[in-house]
């Protein structure tokens, strides 16, 4: 697994999201609200949504057109018209930089 | 008795089919839809991809027979007899029903000018490919219809490089649904764009030429797209001798006047708990209104209480309307990364919202609007405006209050 550095802690707010491009392809990365960082596929698998724009509360992202909701820990599709779970990446902090594993 | 009988297969209506089942209903389901195709989404109509209409399906084949959900394409009822329970769909069959759902729509209300058939419907898959495949770079399009759809259309025909005119009968493009301001703000984008406005005149011909005005004036067009509002398709109701008026009227638990008959969606005229009816012409609220009618045939008794919402995009702007504003209504504005926003209180309540801004940029504040409003929230107008004040702290503070 090969970690790269994403971002800073402190750029994505708390119970937050961030667009993160990288290889041609485009993730969202979460800070929960105890601080703890996901990482996720970008684009809603209902319609090529940007989840970053979407809503998070709690450890749910809600999709900014169409209301399909994500556990973005899991990837699980919590809510319709979502159905398909979303491709999760290993994320973590390390001395308040944001890295993940995309490979 | 025949299970449940579902008369549209739009958004409403095919919701309404699973819904009934994640709400555990087991009888027979039969979703009857007027189009020959699966169901599919409207919205993605006006974005089409590298030139081509796109045909985004709600559901593929697989999900409705997984679902135990007979589907009939191709079909409309032709008469219902609520006394007999009975539906017949246009190839003569005759279906009873233990539970009837009207999920109809509304059709495009139609010019009555000479030439008025010359004009193109923007409102079905087909209507679509009709207007995308004859259009080019360097065309003429007159758009007849300053509202939503007319003006998303506007900006995605400009964004081909198409010559657009739009036709409006009032002083102001967009003014049934939209804020003032966010109205405005939109039209000078339009203007900006190159779109030209022939505003406060009606149309008196359609002809080979192009578009005839009130004053006289000729718009010319290669191309012409009729757009002026849309009509609740009630007939089928109405012979029945259902309650209508502007759409099928329903109690607050859409049911209609007529027994184990339902009504949702666009063609639905819904009681509201302060007195009237209300009928709203939007995506979300046909998946809200299927889904609370699909529970209530399952044996709820809900009343429909989701607060109305839509969004529109134009260009690289995204419009986001939620709950009814009203011009009683005290305003506050805030400013947004990416544009601003703008609450409506009622006696200090929020009750509605409104946001114009890049791209999706406004949705999570819309949803944390819609949140506020939904707990009856009361919040400071002061913080209200302040955009340094976390919309999730206001409601999370109300909700721990």
């Amino acid at each position: 697994m090969s970690w790269i550095s994403a971002c800073k802690l402190d750029d994505i707010e708390q119970e937050g999201a961030i667009r993160f491009d990288h290889g041609g392809r485009t993730y969202a990365i979460y800070r929960g609200p105890d601080d703890s960082v996901y990482c996720t596929a970008g684009l809603c698998t209902h319609e090529a949504i940007h989840l970053a724009d979407g809503l998070v509360m709690d450890f749910e992202v809600e999709c900014p057109k169409h209301s399909g909701a994500f556990d973005y820990r899991t990837g699980e599709a919590l809510r319709l018209p979502a159905c398909e779970n979303l491709k999760t990446y290993p994320a973590e902090v390390v001395d308040g930089e944001v890295r993940v594993a995309l490979g | 008795m025949d299970g449940i009988v579902i008369i549209g297969a739009g958004e409403c209506g095919t919701r309404a089919a699973f819904a009934l089942r994640e709400a555990g209903y087991s009888g027979s389901v039969t979703l009857v839809g007027a189009e020959p195709h699966l169901p599919y989404e409207r919205p993605p109509l006006s974005k089409p991809m590298n030139g081509a209409v796109q045909m985004k399906l709600i559901c593929a084949t697989e999900a409705l027979v997984a679902a135990g959900i007979g589907y009939l394409p191709g079909l409309s009822a032709s008469k219902l007899d609520a006394d007999a329970g009975t539906v017949t769909l246009s190839d003569g069959r005759v279906l009873s029903y233990e539970k009837l759902l009207l999920a109809t729509g509304a059709r495009p209300r139609r010019l009555a000018c000479p030439g008025a058939e010359r004009a193109l419907d923007f409102r079905t898959h087909a209507d679509a490919e009709a207007i995308f495949s004859n259009v080019a770079a360097g065309h003429r399009v007159a758009i007849i219809g300053g509202g939503l759809i007319g003006m998303e259309l506007a900006s995605v025909l400009r964004g081909k490089g198409v010559a657009v005119s739009v036709i409006e009968a009032a002083p102001k493009p967009l003014g049934r649904a939209v804020p003032q301001r966010f109205a405005e703000k939109l039209h000078a984008r339009h203007v900006a764009e190159g779109v030209r406005f022939h505003l406060d005149r009606g149309v008196v011909a359609i002809g080979d030429e192009g578009v005839t005005l009130t004053d006289g004036s000729m718009v010319p067009a290669d191309l012409v797209v009729s757009v002026i509002g849309v009509l609740p398709e009630t007939a089928l109701a109405e012979a029945a001798g259902l309650a209508t008026g502007n759409g099928i009227l329903t109690d607050t638990c859409l049911r209609t006047s007529a027994p184990n008959v339902f009504a949702a969606g666009d063609c639905a005229a819904v009681a509201q708990p302060g007195g009237g009816h209300i009928r709203y012409e939007s995506w979300r609220n046909a998946r809200t209104q299927a889904e609370t009618a699909a529970r209530n045939m399952a044996g709820a008794a809900e009343i429909f209480a989701a607060i109305p919402w839509f969004w529109s995009d134009q260009y690289d702007l995204g419009l986001q309307v939620a709950g009814l504003p009203q011009p009683g209504h005290q305003r506050v504005l805030r400013s947004a990364a990416g544009g601003e926003l703008k609450f409506y209180l009622d006696d200090g309540r929020v009750v509605a919202a409104a946001g114009l801004g890049l791209g999706n940029s406004l949705a999570k504040e819309i949803k944390l609007a819609e949140m506020l409003i939904a707990a009856g929230v009361s919040p400071d107008p002061a913080a209200l405006a302040d955009p340094g004040v976390n919309l999730k702290t206001l409601l999370k503070n109300a909700r721990a209050a």
